[in-house]
């Protein structure tokens, strides 16, 4: 039942208005609202009830194994939201002086420094809102840095076919034509088709390593060289840093620019889809261009630097600071894995993914990759299954909801047949892997046995298969209040 | 090990079912020499309890001070029940409802809000939030040049009433593929959109108009006859509002005959605490007609097999995981937590409460507008305005801000920086939260901060 | 296994091409490739009057979980698009040779006709897919 099918127009809620009517004074009566706009009329309890039950209809981490690839659905610590809610840091304003703020600020102007560190680049900004905007960010650097160059004949950004969307799709937003080039058998960058498509065009590439294949890419020194020989930028998308946190820095690959998406590797909240956050790391030659705002400490204070400081950045991403609140979040876990927490994500992530993938594929699944290591995630492919008994990828992602398990990610990356991209991170223990192994298991043994239970799934949620076709066609998307009669 | 549950057995066990003999060599197919050496300069780790104390004596340092400032970002009571709710697991801790079956509760919130957030603009579809007020507005642009095919100059009329800083996150956004951002003056009378520089654009080709409602300077922009005119000389309309204004103030959907037919702005005022300018939302709108030119996600009310109503993401095939670089936006994730945050409040407030809250705030700036003529300082601008208003002082408004300061007082926004040919203004806000006696307490600061240069 | 009826003229992209009599072309989509995309939710029509080169996007066609392009087969001027299909897509998943048709060319090159695959031609391009 929606919120608007328990309300009644003429219900108040009382803790929430005081008994003093209020004129609005100062509008003129031309520019003033005519109705009341159709919003719930419900008391409080009402509210709390309804929205308790919603979330009751959702898989979370909390409740439910989540192994969704390349999201890195890892624990969040409760400290890290407690402490981001302390008064103090909530109830600030962002224009406050910095003299009032050196507290957040200095926690910001340290997490800039540890994930310089982190990364082996050079200067980090903490400005971007989420991973696709850090991507935009680093690609206006990059386009900025050709421009201050007076390159102009750099029109070409190439990223490979496996790459997450959101590549592409950012190229475009900063003006660029993407060239595709393909992925080998192997899973690595197909070098020879990369020598071809590099040239006076190319203004960089985008590259994910560990890749969307769950592979690291052996070459990528190669591949830099490559770029770089031919004038371009190397372009890391920091979607799977969780694989090589304390392993292996972006920056010693030869990368000019990345991303981070701290509601991933730094264990901020997903919240039902954002927010996240995704500070930038750049080499040398970027510097200059870093979004706005950045801190700095000079004089014994810890001060905000905008565009008046940086005449040549590409400029604000946010209204204000970004998401601050988010990268507080993530500055409480790092305080609390520290260095050695840090380094240990990289090792347990890696060995959850390589324990479920070779007990998975002796279970009888198989691996779009054979013979590859797994890095904190990995592929299956069902397409024989799907031959032999129709059950696709889908439909096992359907039926282990039934069983307690959050699905994989399904169809991504898009090159692979019938795949599920499983990523367990390293805070899920032997014995939720050993459950979900079980589930799997079974599943597969009813794929062969009683397919249609599975085609057919899930059965225990709260709705079955839902017509997304229906959807698209005959768009409903907000509640209409009955027209009075 | 913090949040890492593997004891030694299990270690062991795991090594020996993949057949290896030691994590590391679960590594060996990194390149040895791109094997970092230690992440030597990042501090050790600490306890739950030490990062609480490190956080709270961080947090010591950030005195509250009484806030008077807007400019963006406003402090409203926020009821007790919204974020005890937002901060259940289930929503704290759920991705992306790519399991539709598995998010029934995160979609049907979001439904909700779209039939909020249309209800509060009276516009016909909403998407699911993006970033913020700021980066909503770029995208609203980016949105207007898709949905606008008639017009090809990708020109954009953007007044100097609009926020400075969203003015300057939409050109660092649109300035790469070829968008032309027009400013348009004010006029130095009311402080509202110069209509007279707008009659130099008739008869050329001009994809929209942006109208701030109300615009930076707290002063209420003629919605209605902006409205019309872009509209009888073919731009589109993308309206930049407060929602808790929408409260009282005419929605863009019902602005001139026909309604802007885009509309966009910071959802912040709706639940969302300070919190240093982020995290906030972005909330869109748009009439049916331009939904699918929509950036971001868009939840759709369907059926399942047995006929039960149930919600999807829907109109995925404008996104960028399908779309790639055809995509209306490069646009993944959104501001999910913050827009339960903004749905629970608003069924909460309800229309009433939400318009009680509005009134105040509209009641308090102007009881402040009397008091600070008290003191021989009056607005700047004439005309209507909601809950802020900019004020004409005698002296540079920096000092008199930071004396204000180590008093407690956050007094407004200094508007010289983006705004020289004002000479000393302050922008000042007054919402529900402030009492007559924080009232007076600010007009006393704010003489006595004047007195004492 | 998809219908590829012999009195049209095929794409490698998978519209199909009628010449009428007025000296017009229709294009649609193919058999196969409606099974491909799976249910259509929407089809982004060409503006009548526009001009295409051959082989360049004009048109978009959408299910639940792709989007896919459509060509412009030849070089042309639209004269006439499928309104039709904006209120009921689904007429190109029922019938894509013919309720189904998307748009109308004038062709501004009618020699570029020759070049498009016959029906036998198209047909083995999509047993050799599969």
């Amino acid at each position: 039942m929606l919120i608007f099918e328990q309300s009644q127009a003429s219900r108040r809620n009382g803790a929430q208005v005081s008994t003093q009517p209020v004129a609005a004074d100062g509008i003129p009566a031309h520019l003033r609202r005519k109705h009341r706009p159709a919003l719930p009329g419900v008391s409080e309890l009402q509210a709390v009830r309804h929205y308790t039950r919603l979330s009751q209809k959702n898989f979370s981490i909390d409740t439910h194994f989540y192994p969704l690839g390349s999201c890195t659905m890892k624990y969040n610590p409760r400290a890290c939201h407690a402490l981001a809610l302390l008064p103090n840091f909530a109830n600030k304003h962002p224009l406050t002086p910095a003299s009032h703020g050196q507290g957040f600020l200095g926690c910001m102007y340290d997490l800039q420094n540890i994930l310089r560190e982190v990364t082996g680049m050079r200067g980090v900004s903490l400005a971007p809102m989420a991973g696709a905007q850090g991507e935009f960010a680093g690609v206006a650097m990059i386009r900025a840095y050709h421009d201050a160059q007076g390159d102009h004949a750099r029109t070409e950004i190439i990223c490979p076919d496996a790459a997450h969307g959101t590549n592409p799709a950012t190229a475009t937003m900063c003006g660029y034509t993407v060239r595709e080039i393909p992925t080998d058998a192997e899973g690595d960058v197909d070098i020879e088709a990369l020598k071809a498509a590099v040239g006076p065009q190319t203004a960089g590439i985008m590259l994910t390593n560990p890749s969307t294949l769950g592979v690291f890419d052996r070459r990528i020194k190669e591949i830099a060289d490559i770029v770089h020989h031919a004038g371009g930028l190397l372009y890391y998308d920091g979607a799977n840093l969780n694989a090589i946190l304390g392993k292996v820095k972006p920056g010693d690959m030869g990368f000019d620019v990345i991303h981070m998406n701290l509601h991933k590797t730094f264990s901020t909240p997903h919240g039902g889809g954002g927010p996240g956050a995704g500070p930038v790391g750049v080499s040398e030659r970027l510097l200059p261009f870093l979004p706005v705002p950045l801190v700095s400490f000079a004089d014994n204070r810890f001060q905000v630097m905008d565009e008046s400081d940086r005449p040549q950045t590409i400029g604000r991403m946010s209204a204000f600071n970004g998401n601050a609140g988010i990268l507080l979040r993530a500055y409480v876990y790092i305080r609390m894995l520290g260095r050695e927490g840090m380094e240990r994500v990289g090792n347990f992530s890696t060995l959850n993914a390589n324990y479920l993938l070779h007990t998975l594929t002796q279970a009888g699944f198989e691996a779009a990759l054979p013979g590859r290591r797994a890095t904190h995630e990995f592929i299956l492919t069902l397409r024989k299954l799907a031959k032999e008994t129709g059950v696709t990828a889908m439909d096992l992602a359907k039926r282990l909801l039934d069983l307690g398990y959050h699905a994989p990610t399904t169809y991504f990356p898009l090159i692979v047949p019938e795949c599920l991209l499983i990523e367990p991170t390293e805070t899920e223990s032997k014995e939720a892997l050993d459950g979900f192994i079980s589930a799997m298991r079974q599943i597969l043994n009813e794929a062969r046995e009683q397919p249609e239970l599975v085609k057919n799934a899930p059965h225990t949620m709260p709705v079955k298969r839902l017509d997304d076709v229906r959807a698209a066609r005959e768009l409903d998307i907000r509640w209409k209040p009955a027209q009075p009669q | 090990m913090p949040f890492i549950p593997h004891t030694e057995d299990d270690i062991a066990q795991m090594l020996a079912a993949i057949g290896a003999r030691s994590i590391d060599e679960l590594f060996d197919e990194i390149p040895a020499a791109l094997r970092a050496r230690g992440l030597g300069n990042i501090p050790s780790g600490l306890s739950e309890l030490e990062v609480t104390r490190l956080m709270q004596d961080a947090a010591e340092l950030d005195r509250p001070l009484r806030c008077f400032a807007g400019a963006g970002a406003y402090e409203h009571h926020i009821p007790a029940a919204v974020w005890q709710l937002v901060s259940r697991g289930e929503f704290y801790t759920a991705y992306t409802p790519y399991q539709a079956e598995a998010s029934q509760g995160t979609l049907q919130l979001l439904y909700e809000y779209q039939s909020m957030v249309t209800a509060l603009t009276a516009m016909d579809a909403s998407n699911a939030s993006l970033y913020d007020g700021a980066s909503a507005l770029a995208e609203a642009v980016l949105m207007a040049v898709r949905a606008h095919r008639k017009s090809k100059s990708k020109r954009i009329l953007m007044p100097k009433s609009v926020h400075p800083h969203y003015r300057q996150v939409a050109h660092a956004i649109v300035k790469n593929q070829g968008i032309e951002l027009v400013e348009i003056g004010y006029d130095p009378a009311t402080g509202q959109i110069d209509q007279a520089q707008l009659k130099g654009f008739e008869g050329t080709d001009v994809t929209a108009l942006v109208i701030p409602q109300p615009n930076f300077f707290g002063a209420l922009e003629e919605v209605d006859t902006l409205t019309d005119w872009a509209h009888a000389h073919n731009m589109l309309v993308i309206g930049l509002v407060n929602p808790v204004a929408l409260a009282l103030l005419s929605p863009p959907g019902e602005w001139g005959e026909t309604g802007a037919d885009i509309v966009c702005g910071d959802g912040q005022p709706l639940g969302i605490p300070l919190s240093w300018g982020g995290p906030y939302f972005g909330f869109m709108c748009c009439k049916i007609e331009h939904v699918r030119q929509m950036p971001g996600r868009i939840i759709g009310r369907t059926v399942d097999t047995e006929g039960k109503p149930g919600f999807v993401l829907t109109l995925q095939a404008r996104e960028q995981h399908i779309r790639r670089s055809k995509a209306t936006s490069n646009i993944c994730t959104n501001q999910g937590l913050m827009v339960t945050a903004a749905t629970i409040h608003m069924s909460i407030m309800g229309a009433a409460g939400l318009e009680h809250a509005a009134g105040l705030c509209a009641r308090n700036t102007q009881i402040l507008v009397d008091k600070l003529s008290g003191i021989g300082l009056r607005p700047l601008f004439r005309g209507g305005r909601f809950h802020e208003v900019t004020i004409k002082l005698s002296q540079p408004v920096g000092p008199v801000l930071e004396k204000m300061a180590a008093h407690g007082i956050l007094g407004g926004y200094d508007l010289k920086k983006h705004y020289p040919e004002l000479g000393e203004t302050l922008l000042v806000c007054a919402t529900e939260t402030k009492t007559e006696a924080d009232l007076e307490a600010y007009v006393t600061a704010l003489a006595q901060a004047l007195q004492a240069s | 296994m998809s219908a590829t009826p012999n009195n049209l003229k095929y794409t490698k992209s998978h519209e199909w091409v009628q010449s009428n009599a007025d000296g017009t072309v229709t294009v649609g989509i193919t058999d196969h490739a409606q099974e491909l995309l799976g249910d259509i939710v929407f089809i982004e029509l060409p503006e009548t009057g526009a001009e295409y080169s051959a082989n360049q996007d004009c048109a978009v066609v959408e299910s639940v979980k792709a989007a896919s392009d459509i060509y412009s087969p030849i070089s042309g001027k639209i004269t006439t698009v499928n309104e039709s299909l904006s209120d009921s897509p689904e007429q190109v998943n029922q019938d894509a040779y013919g309720a189904g048709w998307i748009f109308k060319l004038q062709p501004s090159n009618p020699g570029e006709l020759a070049a498009l695959l016959s029906a036998a031609d198209y047909a083995a391009l999509i047993a050799a897919e599969d």
